[in-house]
């Protein structure tokens, strides 16, 4: 890969990526959503803006900045479920997101486990 | 006499209302939120750059890799607390990435310890990101079967 190829598209992440975040922060300054609302709100609305056809565009173009972002997870929900219903069938539509997302949440779960053995409560500040 | 004093009051009290209403500060949320959330991403592509370039991984692989990265350094900076700090300062951009997700996960588990394995941590472990899951897997299973409808009938 040529650097300037690279720098182009890590460009390219920055700003999309920087800008899904700044919708988040206009929810978090301007309404009264918890965090754990806005997360959820993402994630819905990345598997309906797939489903629409909007989003897949923007991963294309902006790959890591459209992926890493809870819309991104959304994304690979949809997209999993719609691509397993056109090779498996009806049954796809269980199968597929769960089988996309499976890394993620399966490394989640290991992580997320492992530090609560390993570390301590902080104190909150 | 009284009446000076009392303006007096009045402009000292405008000058704090003046001094103390966000303005700039919403500016301030915008561009940290902006260049956290936006690093969080260029980190995220990099270890996709990565998982293709040096390790001859496939796109779905590279993109598993960049999960399964971003997510372990999301529970580990969660433990060591240093997300609370980066959230503190980002505001959405660090709760809007994956490793937002992480630290969701990591923090109530690690919080709820002391009440045990299975009900403390097990359970816990799921405080927010069961929603999230819930409504993600839910919405997504409605749409598969939508599409699957949409290509029986057309």
């Amino acid at each position: 890969m040529r650097v300037g190829d690279m720098i182009g598209i890590l460009v390219k992440a920055f700003v999309v990526g920087g800008l899904i975040c700044c919708v988040g922060q206009t929810l978090l300054m301007f309404t009264r959503l918890s965090s754990a609302r806005i997360l959820v709100l993402f994630v819905v609305s990345g598997v309906v803006l797939t489903a629409l056809g909007v989003y897949k565009p923007l991963v294309d173009f902006a790959g890591a900045g459209a992926t890493v972002p809870l819309l991104g997870f959304g994304y690979s929900l949809a997209s999993g479920a719609i691509s397993a219903v056109q090779t498996e069938g009806f049954f796809g539509a269980f199968t597929g997101g769960i089988v996309r997302t499976a890394a993620g949440i399966s490394a989640a779960v290991l992580f997320g486990f492992l530090n609560a053995l390993i570390f301590k409560p902080h104190a909150k500040r | 006499m009284q009446n000076k004093r009392e303006q007096k009051k009045y402009r000292q009290y405008d000058q704090l209302v003046k001094r103390l209403t966000p303005g700039s500060n919403y500016l301030q949320g915008y561009v940290r939120a902006f260049w956290v959330g936006g690093l969080i991403c260029v980190i995220g592509q990099l270890i996709s750059i990565a998982g293709e370039e040096w390790l001859g991984m496939t796109d779905a692989s590279a993109s598993m890799l960049t999960s399964v990265v971003l997510i372990f350094l999301g529970t580990t900076l969660t433990g060591l607390g240093v997300y609370d700090d980066i959230g503190r300062y980002a505001g959405a951009g660090s709760i809007v990435p994956i490793t937002g997700f992480a630290n969701s996960i990591a923090s109530p588990a690690i919080e709820f310890r002391r009440e045990g394995l299975v009900l403390g941590v097990g359970a816990k472990l799921f405080a927010i990101s069961g929603p999230v899951l819930v409504y993600g897997i839910v919405s997504s299973i409605a749409v598969g079967i939508i599409y699957w409808l949409a290509g029986r009938i057309f």
